[in-house]
């Protein structure tokens, strides 16, 4: 891995294809908080190598909500993973809150799209385990997490073992979870893709507001069009073969989403036929992207 | 349990039914033995003393001077005394060998074959080792009790789910948060049926190795009620075996059901 010099970073020219104009005022404090710099991942399976990532440039603000969309095998969550020190880049850098980042830590939520629970533990001690490897007191770390558990809409559940719960109770606790740790960013990756679609939009109210409550900045994968376009105030558009940046598109569409924005507005269909025409050089099969 | 055939009818009457079924079979069992004792079905040699009644009034004769306990004390505390030993043993190093690969590659093989051979053709080597007596028998009750506790252990720590794992890591968990919080918990139901099958090979071991040499305990009973011709205390004193083992197997089994998460 590259050495990282700290005084190089601020006042890097950004790569061509980033827009950094002053993005959605109302809701970041445009203080940069995560940055990609041509991060690179080649895996190699039976002495083939593979490029699944090339050069993804990519800044997040404090605050922002940013998805990053595309269709399967465009790396998407591999970045995540990477950003989450759960996977190495080949080259490239991660820098967050200006310090180069390496490996797993709990100032860097994770959501897991198949939640992650720990069946032998109740809905609040599954909240509570970041805590509890942090040393915080058993009564300190109950208050946090039915703290959490109030925000992401689960009082009452907090007895409740895993398997008694349904998927979208499940990702709640999970979300709640990541956040008792107050980490700088929360990474989630395809976290509704196992719901049902009522549940699914149901969480995407839940966790806009639970975005809105705590100010987490989020960092969030899928595959969904209409999700990234409803949630994000930027979308990272990746291309396949290998996976790269695309596009970034910026959301200015009006919040609190849930109340000011439908999925028929014309400008929410705008947003999405940007999006549509961006792939329309792929073939059918390589597209899985939901529409 | 349940069955396919009729099964557990629901409520009060269902549960009534289900002992009804308990008791008969229970209640069966011992008319066939009852009839195999007062026909000589297995032969003129197997007189009324072999008979249930026989081994019931003699029972009683063993509670009342003191020689059930007297010889089921000792053979309690040996099997516990191996089992604990053999459980501060078993665990650390099942953990191991399930969770680091190398490990349990080094260590396949010798574990494969170590546990196909039986306790008792140790029996000169632990004697040899720890003489005629209680650490022998202790020794080789151990040398049972490890292999399922190690098996089933090492199964369940290594098929811990990775993203479990990753997510724990994602917590700030290090090596040892990922063994506590982890890896530990989830071979739990793994660690409790490996303690059940310890359980059951140990007590079914502990009567021979008790005929090797030691004062006292139902294994060297048997052979004492046998040398005295009280065929009767001998039923008897299987019946307490079976007695003792049937509720260490349902301890483990309450165990298991209090302890064991589920998916």
């Amino acid at each position: 891995m590259p050495v990282f010099e700290p005084a190089a970073w601020p006042e890097a020219p950004a790569p061509k294809e980033l827009n950094l104009k002053s993005m959605n005022e109302t809701t970041t404090s445009g203080k940069l908080l995560l940055e990609l710099k041509e991060v690179s991942k080649t895996f190699v399976k039976d002495g083939a190598e593979f490029r699944v990532l090339e050069g993804v440039n990519l800044r997040i603000d404090e605050g922002e909500f940013v998805c990053i969309l595309g269709p399967t095998g465009c790396g998407k969550s591999v970045t995540l993973q990477i950003v989450a020190g759960l996977l190495e880049q080949s080259s490239g850098s991660v820098i967050l809150d200006g310090k180069e980042e390496y490996g797993p830590g709990p100032h860097k939520g994770m959501v897991f799209q198949e939640y992650a629970l720990l069946p032998w533990r109740n809905v609040i001690e599954n909240v509570e385990i970041g805590l509890e490897l942090k040393g915080v007191s058993k009564k300190e770390r109950r208050r946090i997490a039915q703290e959490y558990l109030d925000i992401v809409g689960l009082k009452g559940s907090e007895e409740s073992m895993v398997h008694e719960i349904s998927g979208g109770m499940r990702q709640r606790a999970a979300i709640a979870r990541a956040l008792a740790n107050h980490p700088k960013i929360l990474l989630m990756d395809e976290p509704f893709e196992a719901l049902d679609a009522l549940t699914k939009e149901e969480m995407q109210i839940q966790i806009l507001k639970a975005w809105e409550k705590t100010k987490t900045t989020i960092f969030f994968v899928t595959h969904d069009v209409d999700e990234a376009i409803f949630l994000s105030d930027k979308i990272c558009v990746m291309d396949i073969n290998p996976g790269r940046v695309k596009k970034i598109i910026e959301n200015r569409l009006p919040r609190p989403r849930h109340e000011k924005v439908c999925r028929t507005d014309v400008e929410f269909g705008e947003l999405r036929d940007q999006i549509i025409q961006l792939y329309s050089s792929l073939k059918d099969d390589e597209l899985d992207l939901v529409f | 349990m349940a069955n396919q055939n009729g099964g557990n009818a629901a409520g009060f009457q269902g549960k009534l039914l289900d002992r009804v079924f308990y008791v008969t079979g229970v209640l069966l069992f011992l008319a066939v033995w009852q009839a195999a004792s007062s026909f000589k079905l297995f032969g003129a040699d197997f007189s009324e003393s072999f008979s249930p009644v026989a081994a019931f009034s003699a029972l009683l004769e063993m509670i009342q001077s003191g020689e059930l306990v007297h010889h089921a004390i000792p053979s309690i505390r040996r099997v516990l005394t191996s089992l604990s030993l053999a459980v501060v043993v078993a665990l650390p190093v099942g953990v191991l060998v399930g969770y680091f690969k190398r490990v349990e590659q080094l260590t396949y093989v010798a574990f494969q074959f170590m546990r196909m051979i039986s306790p008792l053709a140790w029996m000169p080597i632990a004697i040899i080792m720890f003489g005629v007596g209680d650490v022998s028998v202790t020794f080789l009750l151990w040398l049972v009790a490890i292999w399922p506790l190690i098996l089933n252990t090492s199964h369940g720590a290594g098929r811990v789910s990775p993203l479990w794992v990753n997510m724990s890591r994602t917590m700030g968990a290090k090596d040892v948060g990922i063994l506590r919080k982890v890896i530990i918990p989830a071979a739990v139901p793994d660690m409790l049926t490996g303690l059940r099958l310890a359980v059951g090979v140990s007590w079914i071991i502990l009567v021979p190795a008790e005929m090797l040499g030691v004062p006292d305990g139902l294994g060297y009973f048997i052979l004492d009620t046998r040398d005295r011709f009280r065929y009767d205390q001998l039923m008897a004193t299987i019946m307490v075996i079976g007695a003792i083992g049937y509720l260490l197997d349902s301890a483990n089994r309450w165990l298991i059901k209090k302890f064991a998460w589920k998916l």
